[in-house]
């Protein structure tokens, strides 16, 4: 497969895992938002969700002040977002425009008929759209995209491209999610274990449609430990790092397979999951969340840029 | 002007034979019928994604050229006459090529003037003395034809180059197949579904000699910004081929390579949709990124084939256009089946002073012009028009031919109103390898104005379904 069809294809699956997780944040943001306010200074929601997103600088020097109505547009709407729904839907369609070959009809149809969508979406009057309608509607689109990959794409190399760019994509997006919680949204240490503090982890277990599935897999009260477990290690949860990196590496260990050429992208896969199989909650947060998440976005980033290297930059010997 | 135009289905009044089942399906179809068709036919061309794109003037990047659900039709017997015609011609046009980079004897022998094929702008110095595998350098030959009555088709225009369209050739028939199953089972239409395949066996049949193992075939593509990419990701994905960009090739020990996820691929044969200027930067224009450094070097030395050949528009020039019956007798020994419009060619100072002299009655066109661009339909055109075309002509004849307005023919089609005649033209697309082939069909235009003459979509023409029946 050509190189740049490799990557427009690994694109396309982190543009659509982007907009899905944009769409996710701004509920955790709207649902926050619906709480009544505890103390001084707590706005600061907002400003977080833009931190975690990486946008708060291009918001800032668009809007300033970060009103939840601000925010929406910016985060959904706005084509000066590269990260905003919009952007990453309409380069997601793009990217299969350029690598029609490369799809089945169906997942062409699918692309195509969320950008059609979004058009009419666009063209409405802001005041008709609920954001839970906006979100809704972008979960609704990613899964009929991936359904469409599922259930017709040839389980060939250009299936692990898309794959790799949804695993990736969701390692690091579920990373920064949890550290918009953990590290961000509490104004203060004091508030931990406090009701607020319980709110905030099911508002994020929400926004990953796992609220449910959570309380199947751990029952009793929702402890910061257990999320934690849920969050990472736990290989039942499909939105786990763990999960991620275990869909990355079997894609990965799929193009070895198929080009009978193990590459350091395989190994470093193949170590990083089995280091993370090692770990235990305790040891997480004995390092700190927040740098146990830091370490993780890194890594994932190299592993990222050895996928690049090995097979979409046009190098590959 | 009371020009009467023939109809292609109705002929005095009556319907003419091909046409003959389409009445009743047409009296059979109530508006809210056919507006409901109409729709749901744009919408699967906006939804399979079937567009122009049109890029850096705004609005939709996404156009669609209008369909219309009314097919034309030729009879076997109409269609064999046209198919040898073109045939004729795609291999006068060819061994032009091939002798004009070669002995030049067709000037030598005075048939066309020296000037016209070595002073060309299209005329590639590069490939002087080259013979491209089984002498061959235009290999998809686009021939559009326009119709008069019942027996009378002239030649408008060749397309040597990468003649474009083929896709809606092939879509406006799968939608039509979609839309009207019924119509296909009355009406025994020769399929053109083919055609994939055989630009395939085409492509292949002219690899490099040195080529010795199945070749590897690649679409060359500007790229998705280009307003023909549907077409070639089209014909690519149907031919199971890649499509490339020059950036996804590059060029190492004498052959041409693409840049792939498991490593260098070699590639034998290029089916180009770019322009000779922009294959190689060190070879053309040196500013291209769109080509491929060290092309030429590779494709001279035998390690590459492209497709149509470097040079292979000097052939399909306007100006060189009024020599093709001559190249047909000089190179083949036969007289033209089909012919060529008249022509005055204003480099000439008596058919210049003619042409100047009945501007109102004319059609003008630049040599180099494309796309409906350019050009004068005197009959349809204001005076400050005709005045601003008299002023560009004085000034520089070589740039002009003019022929006179043909009473192009008409076909029904569906307009607001309901049903009415429409001016068509019909572009079929000729394959040159091993074989000389061309699927039954063509892409039919249709100038959806009323009155209109010019069918180009750039200047809102549209297409239609284009149907030979089988015996």
């Amino acid at each position: 497969m050509l190189s740049r069809t490799a990557e427009n294809l690994f694109w396309i699956g982190r543009y659509i895992e982007r907009a899905e997780t944009m769409a996710r944040l701004l509920e955790v943001g709207a649902r926050i938002a619906l709480m009544p306010s505890a103390g001084h200074g707590y706005r600061s929601e907002w400003e977080s969700l833009l931190q975690a997103s990486g946008t708060a600088e291009g918001f800032a020097s668009k809007y300033g002040d970060p009103v939840q109505r601000n925010i929406e547009s910016y985060l959904f709407f706005d084509r000066d977002n590269p990260s905003s729904v919009v952007s990453c839907l309409e380069r997601a369609r793009e990217n299969a425009r350029i690598v029609r070959t490369a799809l089945t009809a169906q997942v062409w149809d699918a692309l195509n008929s969320a950008f059609q969508e979004m058009r009419k979406l666009e063209r409405k009057p802001r005041s008709e759209l609920e954001l839970t309608e906006l979100t809704e509607w972008v979960n609704h689109q990613a899964a009929s995209i991936r359904g469409a990959m599922d259930a017709t794409l040839l389980r060939n190399d250009g299936y692990s491209f898309l794959n790799l760019g949804f695993s990736l994509e969701r390692a690091d997006n579920t990373a920064r999610l949890i550290d918009v919680k953990y590290f961000v949204l509490l104004p203060s240490v004091d508030f931990v274990g406090s009701g607020l503090d319980n709110y905030q982890w099911q508002t994020l277990l929400r926004a990953f449609s796992a609220l449910r599935a959570f309380h199947w897999a751990y029952g009793g009260d929702i402890t910061a430990a257990k999320i934690a477990h849920f969050l990472i290690l736990n290989r039942q949860s499909p939105r786990a790092l763990i999960s991620a990196l275990e869909t990355t590496k079997d894609h990965l260990d799929a193009l070895a397979k198929d080009y009978g050429k193990t590459g350091p992208a395989q190994l470093r896969a193949r170590a990083l999951l089995g280091e993370l199989s090692d770990t235990r909650v305790e040891d997480i947060f004995e390092e700190g969340l927040h740098e146990f998440l830091t370490r993780f976005i890194r890594e994932v980033g190299e592993l990222s840029d050895m996928v690049h290297n090995a097979y979409l930059s046009g190098d590959a010997r | 002007m009371s020009t009467t135009y023939f109809n292609e289905m109705y002929d005095n009044g009556h319907v003419r034979e091909p046409y003959a089942r389409l009445e009743d399906w047409t009296n059979a179809m109530p508006a809210e019928l056919r507006q409901m068709k109409q729709a749901e036919a744009e919408a699967l061309f906006r939804r399979i994604g079937i567009t122009f794109a049109v890029y850096g003037e705004g609005g939709d990047p996404d156009r669609l050229i209008p369909f219309d659900m009314f097919p034309r039709v030729f009879t076997q017997f109409e269609w064999r006459r046209l198919e040898r015609g073109i045939k004729q011609r795609a291999r006068a046009l060819n061994a032009f090529l091939l002798d004009v980079y070669g002995r030049g004897e067709i000037v030598r022998a005075g048939k066309i003037p020296a000037k016209l094929v070595y002073q060309n702008e299209a005329f590639e110095r590069a490939v002087v003395g080259f013979t491209p595998p089984r002498g061959i350098y235009s290999h998809i030959v686009g021939i559009d034809l326009v119709r008069t009555g019942p027996d009378e088709f002239f030649v408008l225009e060749d397309n040597c180059r990468t003649p474009s369209g083929v896709s809606y050739m092939l879509e406006n028939r799968e939608i039509m197949m979609r839309m009207f199953p019924n119509l296909f089972r009355e009406n025994r239409i020769e399929p053109v579904d083919g055609y994939a395949d055989a630009l395939r066996r085409t492509l292949a049949s002219v690899a490099p000699a040195r080529c010795d193992r199945e070749p590897t075939v690649a679409i060359l593509t500007p790229g998705h910004f280009n307003s023909a990419y549907y077409e070639h990701s089209f014909l690519a994905d149907l031919m199971g081929v890649e499509l490339v960009e020059g950036a996804d090739l590059f060029v190492e020990g004498g052959f041409v390579w693409m840049r792939t996820t498991e490593g260098p691929k070699k590639l034998d044969v290029i089916y180009r949709r770019i322009d000779d200027s922009f294959l190689d930067p060190l070879c053309f224009r040196p500013d291209s990124m769109l080509g491929v450094p060290g092309l030429m070097d590779v494709y001279r030395s035998g390690g590459v084939s492209i497709c149509s050949a470097p040079g292979a528009g000097v052939a399909d020039d306007k100006a060189v256009y009024t020599f093709v019956p001559e190249m047909i007798r000089f190179y083949l020994g036969e007289e033209p089946i089909l012919q060529n419009v008249p022509t005055w060619q204003c480099a000439k100072p008596d058919e210049c002073k003619y042409v100047l002299e009945n501007l109102g009655d004319l059609v003008v066109k630049e040599v180099h012009g494309s796309g409906g661009y350019g050009m004068l339909v005197g009959p349809k055109s204001t005076k400050d028009q005709i005045e601003t075309f008299r002023i560009k002509i004085t000034e520089d004849p070589q740039n002009y031919i003019a022929q006179p307005t043909l009473a192009l023919s008409t076909t029904p089609t569906f307009v607001e109103e309901g049903i009415a005649p429409r001016h068509v033209d019909l572009r079929p697309y000729c394959l040159v390898g091993e074989k000389i082939e061309l699927v039954p069909g063509g892409l039919t235009r249709v100038a959806l104005k009323e009155g209109s003459l010019v069918v180009n979509s750039s200047q809102g023409g549209g297409v239609k379904d284009t149907w030979v029946l089988a015996e």
